[in-house]
């Protein structure tokens, strides 16, 4: 039994995708956004990012996981909680930092902020302000994914699985066998609402049945859970057998957004979460796969040095001139 | 040369640019196997096949959110939303996501996309389809809202739209469904100009749709009291062409414009604020003919009220110009 354990384990190990030398760098990428909401929260708290601002903190082994699953050709939709599905797909942090702060250099130019990033480039097909707007344009990118072999990723909430744009789409991906994975963060909020106030049957997940589709309910703040049930899901969608919802499972480190204090937590439900924080999980679990104290030291310095390069290039560059980045209505 | 019906117009604009260019995508409501419930596209998906044109679930929001996500990954997806009412449940996608795309991204990309609808009253189809839901999109930055009012330029504004590299609502009215007309000169008509389609010196008629027929036929009968009305086919919603409108009112100094809405948050108000703010020393006299502020009725006498015609285009005509009607 211990030796057809330590057997499996090993088998896993040695998968492409398994080894402790990439879960570290899934892990700089989880510190990552980490690092990246507390700077973005100390800048708004300076008046340096405007307006508002949804934070991620808390949630990062979701877009870390499933972004692992996929290949830079493939597409994700996220939310205006957004950063971590950006950082995750692979923008420049220094770009979407810039984008924050509302600078020429932004991902955007400056024209989107926080909510609305797009990063064609790296697949990024859009942040929706627009509760369940992520679903929606998933499910489109992978009509263009189906020509091209490619998965198409859709991140959104548990308020999402409310919303006309979740129940129409699921359906559809179903009937056309569409390649596309539907990714709940349920953090157990809507806003300021509790979800399972306003949201009936219990699970999310349970609803893909209604569909015909497969579904998970998965520990989101496991990042080996996360990315297990992710490589399954693109791995079914890639080979031509559909969609499949993962409800994965998490919980958000500040309020919903930054007039937010998060005041309708009870206080033990909090404490209980964040001691499943999952950075601190997945260190530790890096450190009982043997890896080193000294390579998790070095990881950290280089994700924190990268993202203080990031803010300090991004607040050195200039805001957009009316004059000149103006823009026009319609491509011509 | 034989004429053209509007809806082999629109099929035959379709099936072109789905031969011409494989990104094209075309897809709706019983558009496919049953070719679309105004008959305007059988047999497409029988010649392109079921990845090019299909049918989809009745699911508006679906549908233009998955045009959405299509459109800026690679395929150049056309839809229909059977009737222009349906166009509420979709709206979210098409202003929150198609409009604001190209801008917001920083033109990292835009949006090939057109929305098919057919829209307007006159059909006995009641309140809920019958609108024409070109002005509740106006307003919004990004949007094409583009419309013709004969088979001509239905044919090349649809291929137009198609090849427009962003998204573009396109208004088909189903009182023009059956008429038949001249086929095009031109492959292509230009998006966002207006068409003088009649011209005159006494007076600029302006409408849309099938308000440019009723037009023309107030025009042909004001013609008989010795007026000559020059119409105005606006054909674009937004971009507004007011250009070509202050050019006619310099000449004619009159302006009557013909509305299928009530007048409140009409295409016609908008127009008329243009042309006061850049025309006004052309201009001696401006109005509107609309509909009145009621949603459609469906009863035949209360719809023949509710909309105005030609008759009642010249009568108003008459009316204002002090010219006695034919005895």
């Amino acid at each position: 039994m211990a030796e057809t354990q330590t057997e499996r384990a090993r088998e896993r190990r040695e998968k492409p995708g398994e080894s402790p030398a990439e879960y570290l760098e899934r892990y700089g990428r989880m510190r990552l956004i980490r690092r990246f909401e507390q700077e973005i929260h100390r800048l708004f708290l300076k008046g340096e990012v405007h307006g508002t601002t949804h934070l991620s903190a808390g949630q990062e082994a979701v877009p870390v996981g499933v972004c692992s699953a996929l290949e830079p050709d493939d597409y994700v939709a996220g939310t205006y909680r957004g950063h971590g599905h950006a950082l995750a797909k692979g923008t420049d942090p220094e770009a979407l930092a810039a984008e924050m702060l509302g600078r020429v250099t932004g991902v955007c130019g400056g024209r989107a902020g926080s909510m609305n990033v797009v990063d064609l480039e790296n697949g990024l097909v859009g942040c929706f302000g627009i509760v369940g707007g992520s679903i929606a344009a998933a499910t489109g990118a992978a009509l263009s994914a189906q020509r091209q072999g490619g998965v198409a990723v859709a991140f959104f909430g548990d308020g999402a699985s409310n919303q006309g744009y979740f129940h129409e789409c699921l359906n559809w991906a179903q009937v056309f066998a569409l390649p596309v994975v539907y990714v709940c963060e349920n953090n157990f909020y809507g806003e300021f609402t509790p979800m399972a106030s306003v949201t009936a049957g219990g699970e999310i997940g349970i609803r893909a049945a209604s569909f015909g589709m497969p579904s998970r309910v998965v520990d989101g703040n496991d990042l080996w859970a996360v990315r297990e049930a992710a490589v399954e899901a693109v791995d079914r969608a890639r080979g031509g057998d559909g969609p499949t919802l993962l409800e994965c499972q998490t919980y958000r480190h500040y309020g919903h957004s930054k007039s937010d204090p998060a005041k309708y937590r009870p206080h033990d439900e909090v404490e209980r979460w964040l001691a499943r924080d999952p950075v601190d999980l997945a260190r530790g679990r890096l450190l009982e796969l043997g890896v080193g104290d000294d390579d998790l030291a070095a990881k950290e310095a280089e994700i924190d040095a990268q993202m203080n390069r990031a803010v300090e290039g991004a607040l050195a560059a200039p805001y957009p001139d009316p004059h000149l980045n103006s823009g026009t209505e319609f491509k011509e | 040369m034989s004429e053209l019906e509007f809806r082999q117009a629109i099929r035959d604009a379709l099936d072109e640019e789905i031969e011409r260019d494989t990104a094209v995508v075309f897809f709706g409501e019983d558009v496919a196997a049953a070719g679309g419930v105004f008959m305007t596209t059988p047999g497409l998906q029988e010649k392109h096949g079921s990845d090019r044109v299909f049918d989809t679930p009745i699911s508006e929001l679906a549908m233009a959110g998955a045009a959405f996500g299509a459109a800026v990954t690679g395929l150049r997806p056309v839809i229909e939303i059977m009737f222009g009412d349906f166009m509420g449940l979709a709206m979210d996608s098409l202003v929150n996501q198609s409009a604001k795309f190209w801008y917001v991204s920083n033109e990292q990309a835009s949006v090939p996309l057109v929305v098919r609808s057919a829209v307007g009253a006159g059909g006995r189809f009641g309140a809920m389809h019958s609108q024409i839901h070109g002005t509740w999109f106006q307003g919004i930055p990004g949007l094409k809202i583009v419309g013709p009012s004969n088979p001509a330029d239905a044919k090349g504004l649809l291929k137009s739209a198609i090849r427009d590299d962003n998204p573009v609502i396109f208004l088909e009215h189903k009182r023009l469904y059956s008429m038949k007309g001249p086929p095009p000169t031109e492959e292509t008509v230009r998006l966002g100009k207006a068409a003088v389609a009649r011209e005159g010196s006494d007076i600029t008629i302006v409408s849309a749709l099938r308000g440019v027929r009723d037009s023309l036929e107030a025009a042909e009968q004001l013609a008989d009291d010795g007026i000559d009305a020059e119409v105005i086919d606006i054909r674009s919603l937004r971009p507004l062409d007011h250009e070509t409108v202050l050019e006619s009112v310099a000449k004619t100094n009159r302006v009557l414009m013909l509305e299928e809405a009530p007048r409140v948050g009409g295409w016609a108000g908008n127009l008329l604020g243009i042309l006061t703010a850049e025309g006004l020393h052309d201009l001696d006299d401006a109005w509107i003919v609309a509909t009145q502020d009621t949603p459609a009725p469906y009863s035949p006498t209360l719809e023949d009220a509710w909309l105005a015609g030609g008759r009642e285009v010249a009568s108003a005509v008459r009316e204002r110009l002090g010219v006695a009607a034919p005895s």
